[in-house]
Formats: C-alpha cells, sequence, structure tokens
C-alpha cells in the first residue's frame, strides 16, 4: 500500500468519489459556519469599523491562491520525475481554481481598501505580487490550452510551473525592494506572538478549514472530469480507427 | 558552436527586416511617449529611465518568435538537434546572436532616445550600463518563452503573455538603477541585484529551454 497507488486513474477515481462527498459536506458545513459567525456574531473593529469582517474571505482565498500554485509545483515535479498522468492533469484542474482564488483575494481587498485606504488599488508590494502571480496563472492556463499532443502539454506546462515558481518568487522580492508597502503584516502566522484578536481569529481559522475543503473538492472534481475526457477521446479516437475496418467487413 | 553563432548572425543581417526592426520599434515607442503623455519636460524627465527601459524590452520581446521558429518551420532546428552540439548549447547560442542583433543595438541607441525624452545627464551612463547588464537576461529568458511556444501555430500572442511575467524582476531592477542614477541617488544596490539575475538566468535558463525544446523536437 503506497500512495503511488493512486498513480494508477482508476483507483484514483475510486478513491476520489468516496472521499468527495465528504469533502463538499465537510467546505460547506465550515464556510456556513465560519461566515456566519464571523459576518453576525462577531464585534466591529475599534477602528475599521464592520469592513474587518471581509477578513473572513480575503485571507482565505489569498492562502489558497498561494497554495494553489504550490500544488501544481508539488503536481508538475511529480509529472516529471514519475510520469504520473493524474499528477499532471491535477496540476491542469487547480490551475482555473488558483485563478478564482487570486482573483476573490484581489477584489475583496479592492473592496476593504476603499474605504480603509482611500483608494481601490495601491502599488504595493503584497498587492503587487499577487497581480503578478495572476498573470503567471494566465499564461500557464494558456499554455495548456494552446498545445493539442497531452503529453507534450504536459511537459511544456510543468517545466513553466518549475520556471514560474522561481520567478514568481523572485518578483516578490524584487517588487519589495521597489516600493514601500501599504499592506499590514501576516494576519496568521505559527510562530509569532500577536495575531488577530481571538474573537475574530477562530471564525477565521474555520473558513480557512472551508477553503482548503472546497479547494481540495473542486480539484478532486476537476481531475476526475480531465480523466473522464481524456479517456472518452481515446475512445472515440479507438472508434474513428476502427470504424473503416468494419467498412470493410460489412 | 561559433559557426551556428555566426550563421545566426549572418542570418539576421541579410534577411532584412529583422535586424534594426527592433531598433525602430524602440524609437517609435519612445517617440509616441511625449504624445501620450504630454511635451512637458519636467515629466519627461522624470518618466524617461522607466519609458526607455519599457522600450527596451518590448522591442527586445518583438524579435523573439523569430528567434527559433524560422529555424523550426525549415527543419534547421531539427538538424542541429542531430549535431554533437547539446540542445542547451545551441539555445544559448542562439539567444547569443538575439542578444548581439537585437539587444546591443538598443543598448547603444538608448542614450540618443534619452535625449528625445530629456533625460537627466546624470542618468546616461548608468542607463546604458544597466541596459547592457539586463539585456542579455532578456534574450536568454525570451529564448526560452520561445522554445515553449515553438510548435505552436501563430503562438506570437502566447508568447507575450508567458515572457512578461518572467520580466518583472529584469525591468524592477534594472529601470530602478536607471531612475536612481536619474535622480542623483547611489545606483549600485539594484545594479548588483540585476547583475546577480542576469548571471543565474545565463547560468540556468538554457537547461530549462533545452528540455523543452527537447519535448517540442520529440
Amino acid at each position: 500500500m503506497s500512495l503511488w497507488e493512486y498513480a494508477n486513474p482508476v483507483k484514483f477515481l475510486r478513491l476520489s468519489e468516496r472521499v468527495q462527498p465528504w469533502l463538499w459536506w465537510g467546505a460547506g458545513i465550515c464556510l456556513v459556519v465560519g461566515l456566519v459567525w464571523g459576518f453576525f456574531f462577531t464585534p466591529d473593529d475599534f477602528r475599521q469599523g464592520s469592513t474587518v469582517k471581509i477578513i473572513y474571505l480575503h485571507v482565505p482565498s489569498a492562502l489558497m491562491a498561494i497554495n494553489a500554485w504550490f500544488m501544481m509545483l508539488v503536481a508538475s515535479l511529480i509529472w516529471i520525475v514519475r510520469r504520473h498522468h493524474v499528477s499532471a492533469l491535477a496540476a491542469r484542474a487547480a490551475a482555473p481554481v488558483g485563478i478564482v482564488m487570486t482573483l476573490i483575494a484581489l477584489f475583496t481587498g479592492a473592496i476593504w481598501g476603499q474605504p480603509m485606504w482611500g483608494t481601490w488599488w495601491a502599488w504595493d508590494p503584497r498587492l503587487t505580487s499577487f497581480l503578478i502571480l495572476f498573470l503567471f496563472y494566465l499564461g500557464y492556463v494558456a499554455l495548456w490550452e494552446a498545445i493539442e499532443d497531452p503529453d507534450t502539454a504536459a511537459d511544456l506546462t510543468s517545466i513553466l510551473c518549475l520556471v514560474g515558481t522561481v520567478f514568481a518568487v523572485l518578483s516578490r522580492y524584487a517588487v519589495l525592494f521597489w516600493n514601500q508597502g501599504l499592506h499590514q503584516g501576516a494576519s496568521l502566522s505559527l510562530d509569532k506572538e500577536e495575531n488577530v484578536a481571538d474573537v475574530f481569529y477562530f471564525p477565521l481559522l474555520v473558513c480557512i478549514g472551508g477553503f482548503v475543503l472546497l479547494f481540495l473538492a473542486l480539484v478532486l472534481y476537476r481531475t476526475g472530469t480531465e480523466i473522464r475526457v481524456r479517456r472518452t477521446r481515446a475512445l472515440m479516437a479507438r472508434e474513428t480507427r476502427g470504424a473503416p475496418l468494419q467498412a470493410e467487413e460489412a | 558552436m561559433r559557426a551556428l553563432f555566426f550563421r545566426d548572425l549572418a542570418l539576421a543581417l541579410r534577411a532584412g527586416g529583422g535586424f534594426g526592426l527592433g531598433l525602430a520599434f524602440f524609437l517609435i515607442v519612445v517617440v509616441l511617449v511625449p504624445f501620450s503623455v504630454g511635451p512637458q519636460s519636467a515629466l519627461l524627465t522624470q518618466i524617461a529611465p522607466g519609458v526607455l527601459w519599457l522600450g527596451a524590452l518590448l522591442a527586445c520581446l518583438l524579435s523573439l518568435d523569430r528567434l527559433l521558429a524560422v529555424d523550426w518551420e525549415d527543419g534547421a532546428l531539427d538538424l542541429l538537434a542531430t549535431s554533437p552540439l547539446p540542445l542547451e548549447g545551441i539555445v544559448a547560442v542562439k539567444a547569443a546572436a538575439h542578444w548581439v542583433t537585437t539587444g546591443l543595438p538598443l543598448v547603444l541607441a538608448a542614450p540618443v532616445l534619452g535625449v528625445l525624452l530629456n533625460l537627466a545627464p546624470s542618468g546616461y551612463g548608468v542607463l546604458v550600463f544597466s541596459l547592457a547588464l539586463g539585456t542579455p537576461a532578456l534574450s536568454m529568458i525570451g529564448a526560452f518563452g520561445a522554445a515553449l511556444t515553438v510548435g505552436i501555430k501563430r503562438g506570437g500572442l502566447l508568447l507575450s503573455l508567458l515572457v512578461l511575467p518572467l520580466y518583472v524582476p529584469t525591468l524592477i531592477f534594472g529601470a530602478e538603477a536607471a531612475r536612481r542614477a536619474a535622480e542623483g541617488l547611489d545606483p549600485v544596490t539594484p545594479l548588483l541585484l540585476l547583475a546577480g539575475i542576469t548571471l543565474a538566468v545565463l547560468a540556468a535558463m538554457p537547461f530549462a529551454a533545452g528540455a523543452v525544446l527537447r519535448v517540442n523536437l520529440r
């Protein structure tokens, strides 16, 4: 029994179908509980008023936008090293989800920034690096779409993902050098004493859990779809190749 | 390797249209800037280093889709792949030829265009130096992008989408160095970082580009 057993699409699909209901329900419950708790049962912030509550969408989506890219990186590495098709398809499936998470983070940030900073957008290092991350996602997806042969596409996109990771990290620090920050520090971290106040902290954790589960569910669902699409295509290719033979027999 | 380098140079020089086109594009971009933002010389002085860097970057991008596509179409790339020279070396040599035909003229033309944009006198030296440091990285990263999209028909737009985000760090440090020098500040830190990026790109990128090209030639 090893993890690599699930490189077999059939086994992967069987497992993913067994796990998915749990993920969907878990994500739904976490999000409903976390958001309702966060929106209606936490006090307004002393200075920010009720706008502080956008944290329950902003922080989890920003977190998942970055984690989705890391997941794609790991999946790409597995594809390059071990050449499991499921892995390449999972990377492909995660990219659009990552794009949406990035957009949610950018838009909720803008909505919050308008009353708080007095501007929808500022060329702050964090905001800018998120925009750059968004561009990387776009390029990655566009490359997948542009290449017809699936194996070539998987190879090229995984190398792009590796190179892109290096440059995304580089851009992150280059941008820090380039402009001073307006964005506050990390809301959550493991090694810091001072986090968000406890009243906001626990619903936020629930929301983050909800986003993680939602992401996993979406990626598994989309990977399953990709596997089936590829299987259908293989079957259709076999049909068309088989057709002339049948005609001869008739 | 040397033969390939001179072959690429000769092709770029004789083919007409390839060589010098980037330069003309650079000129046009720089000329269009005052039309779009207004002719006030104080404003132009302020944005000149950034505009020159951006123009050079776009001019560099413009010629990338021909970097490998021509040899791909007529099959020369397949022949090169069967030669004893590794693909990594071929890509690096082609990037070097691209830099000599595109990057170097841009570097040399930049001070002249700086006059058009009323660049501050203290900025010229560092602008040229930062462009000379940064454009090899642009060519090499571009060669990676060209290798990624070589098999795609009409991949030009996709190429820009893939390559431009990769240009971000180079642009930031290059333009920052030129801006600091133009404002009379010390440009050494961004120049060092820019040199670091260029060296790292030159050392590592040929391998990525070679791997990509090998996939595409399969």
